[in-house]
């Protein structure tokens, strides 16, 4: 019995050392777990502790198990600061963040001072979603990675679409009041008067973010305006929200937005009975068409019970992957020059790069409508169970996503 | 034009008539015992989350009428057992009482029910436009929402100006001591009071939880405003918190209607000038700044006029 004791607990020892050995990386996910924003965090951490769980079961990265380390930031700047030391002080080297541009600025320059003040301790800004122009450009950073197109590209991309639809003949702006809605609010006022100079502007709004929760007064002003188009960053509960008091109002008009698919947005789109007038820009849809894009979301699906909604995510991690094999170390300044003008084949297929120049990552994006699905063999995927799904309507290949850039970037 | 006017009044009137349900309790129980009860609005949302649990079990018509209920027997448990002892150490103890019970409860809920929000839904036979302004839908469930407040409405004025209880209430709210003389259990009152006034928050939680979110901030947001309509009002005076709360639904629905700014009454500025802060101030429309205008409101208030509209003293 004594020596069964010595045995197992010398087995233990072992087994503990060698744990010991193999530190797990911890990535920081900091993003909105409670109030408005959180809908789309929670989405966001099933996702990345599901691509976590799957990296580690075929043996995490270069053998050190991967960790999710949730961090509420409450959609706030100050909070995510707050969280960011806190990660940081906790042994976290990569943080990432999605949801507010006005918090991935406030990251951005966090890591870019952290990395500056404590050489040998630096730590790496994952950007999955927040596509504030600037964060790419005059504010660009060399410690921050992109990987979701940002506002502008997606502008282009809509409007050139747009340009196409000649029923468009009065569009309402109406966005979230802070960097991002603003950022899209000028692109589609610039881009639109280029491209369709013949469309009348027929309201801009900018209203609180993630504070609304009744948007009926503002769906009377639209209503009022005679908007046949309705253009729209709106995220997470701002979105769905939105599109509840325009069900609720009867109002029919074409939706363009950025985020349509969200948590709550496909119900109130399927409730207001819009089919195929909801438009969205992504870098995937659930129905692509590509095998192991589908497979991983019958899967995806299965375990966590939501869609695959960030592509980019799945991205994000597989390349963190890739790039830490081709450096051969998990050390973050490795990591980042490996990441570097890297061409990485994409989740929904075709290939994608991280330009050198400013760290966005470019790649095949798609507009795409949201309505019944007619062949539910070529189109298993509806969303929150409304029966209804994506279709897309228009794929921009990676050339013509790209846009020039003003970063300056400071190389360490 | 005119639709835009009918609808935003209908709105504004709602949401008016919803701050009143609450403004109502919170500035009776001020009167009567003079504490603000922070913790007023965690009543609605506790309200919400009540109403959202019943209707899953037992279906939204009986969780209307227990929650609000429920919503009560915790007011009373909190005077009772909270406020009554506190009440020797002065009114800082109090207040400072309902300002933790108010960080107490959101923890709690966020605890039970989650931080993101709960799939409260529209009972399904209230779920149809009720009517069609121009080409506006109504929806059926708000005409639902405007009839309860306004027949609560009813009932507490007749309860407060016709009856036995009311002028009893009415006593205590001036001559807590004299009332007690006259043999009557001030104590109870209070009780009843702050159960009736904790009950009505929570019906205006059940009633509002489905249309507007039901979330565990859902007080955070909603506080702030409640005290601008009762200061508004007047401390303690009921038809002044009537007013405020319409004034203030229909100032806050009406604003996000209008697009004027500075910009637009006196013409673009000059582009010479280039952009500068003076230029987002000029910009700036009235819809964008509508969610301040409550506390503008409340600033002007309490420098013009201390004691609100209809106030009858200055504290």
């Amino acid at each position: 019995m004594r020596r069964l004791i010595v045995a197992a607990t010398a087995a233990l020892t072992v087994l503990g050392g060698a744990a010991s050995a193999q530190e797990s990386i911890k990535i920081g996910y900091i993003d909105p777990l409670s109030g408005g924003g959180a809908s789309v965090g929670e989405g966001g951490l099933k996702t990345f502790q599901y691509l976590a769980d799957e990296l580690n079961a075929k043996g995490g990265i270069l053998g050190h198990k991967v960790e999710i380390v949730p961090l509420d930031n409450k959609t706030n700047p100050q909070e995510s600061l707050v969280q960011a030391q806190k990660a940081v002080d906790a042994g976290v080297h990569y943080i990432t963040q999605g949801n507010g541009s006005s918090v991935g600025a406030a990251l951005e320059d966090f890591v870019t001072k952290h990395n500056s003040r404590n050489p040998g301790k630096e730590v790496l800004y994952f950007n999955y979603a927040a596509v504030d122009p600037s964060m790419t450009n005059e504010k660009c950073s060399y410690w921050h990675f992109r990987w979701d197109a940002n506002s502008d590209i997606k502008m282009e991309a809509l409007t050139n679409y747009m340009k196409g639809q000649q029923s468009i003949k009065k569009v309402y702006l109406i966005n979230m009041d802070y960097s991002f809605g603003q950022s899209v609010r000028t692109a589609a006022r610039k881009m639109l008067g280029e491209k369709r100079p013949d469309i009348q502007l027929v309201g801009d709004e900018l209203h609180p973010m993630l504070k609304v929760t009744d948007f009926s007064p503002y769906i009377a002003k639209i209503k009022a305006s005679g908007a046949d188009t309705v253009v729209t960053g709106n995220w997470g509960q701002d979105f769905a929200l939105l599109l509840k008091a325009a069900a609720d109002a009867g109002l029919k008009v074409n939706w363009y937005t950025y985020y349509a698919g969200g948590a709550g947005g496909p119900t109130a789109i399927k409730q207001t009975g819009l089919e195929n007038q909801v438009f969205q820009i992504s870098e995937g849809v659930p129905n692509s068409g590509n095998k192991a894009a589908m497979d991983f979301e019958k899967d995806f699906r299965a375990k966590t019970g939501i869609s695959v909604w960030y592509p980019r995510a799945v991205n994000e991690m597989r390349m963190f992957k890739a790039a830490a094999e081709k450096a051969n170390s998990i050390d973050p300044v490795k990591v980042a020059a490996a990441l570097e003008g890297v061409k990485f084949d994409v989740f929904d297929g075709g290939e994608g790069f991280m330009r050198k120049d400013d760290h966005q990552f470019f790649q095949p994006i798609y507009i795409s409508s949201f309505g019944s699905l007619a062949d539910k063999a070529k189109e298993p995927f509806d969303e929150e169970n409304t029966g209804w799904g994506w279709h897309i309507v228009s794929k921009i290949d990676t050339a013509q996503t790209m846009l020039p850039t003003t970063c300056n970037m400071k190389r360490p | 034009m005119a639709e835009l006017i009918v609808i935003s009044t209908l709105n504004g009137v709602l949401f008016g008539m919803l701050l009143f349900l609450l403004s109502s309790g919170l500035t009776v129980i001020f009167s009567m015992m003079g504490v603000l009860n922070f913790a007023h609005a965690s009543f609605y949302m506790l309200g919400a989350f009540f109403g959202y649990q019943l209707t899953r079990w037992i279906g939204f018509w009986p969780a209307l009428v227990i929650a609000p209920l429920l919503v009560g027997v915790v007011g009373m448990g909190v005077e009772r057992y909270g406020l009554r002892n506190t009440h020797k150490h002065g009114h800082v103890a109090e207040l400072l009482l309902t300002f933790g019970l108010a960080f107490a409860i959101e923890e709690i809920v966020s605890m039970i029910w989650g931080k993101s929000p709960v799939d409260y839904r529209v009972p399904a036979v209230l779920d149809f436009p009720a009517f069609t302004v121009f080409s506006t839908n109504y929806p059926a469930y708000k005409i639902f929402m405007l009839v309860v407040s306004v027949v609560i409405f009813i009932a507490l004025l007749v309860t407060l100006k016709r009856t036995r209880v009311g002028l009893i209430v009415q006593a205590a709210l001036t001559h807590p001591s004299m009332v007690g003389h006259l043999g009557h259990n001030v104590g109870r009152v209070f009780m009843l009071v702050f159960g009736v006034g904790s009950a009505l928050a929570g019906l205006a939680g059940v009633i509002a939880g489905p249309s507007l979110v039901t979330q565990s901030d859902m007080a955070a947001y909603l506080g702030p405003i409640l005290f601008v309509v009762i200061v508004f009002g007047g401390l303690g005076s009921l038809p002044g918190a009537f007013i405020a709360s319409l004034l203030i639904g229909l100032i806050q629905t009406f604003a996000v209607a209008l697009n004027g700014s500075l910009a637009s009454v006196f013409g673009p500025l000059d582009p010479s000038l280039g952009p500068s802060p003076l230029t987002d101030i000029w910009n700036v429309t009235i819809a964008q700044i509508a969610p301040i205008l409550p506390y503008l409101l409340l600033v002007l208030v309490l420098i013009f006029r201390p004691m609100g509209l209809l106030g009858t003293r200055e504290s």
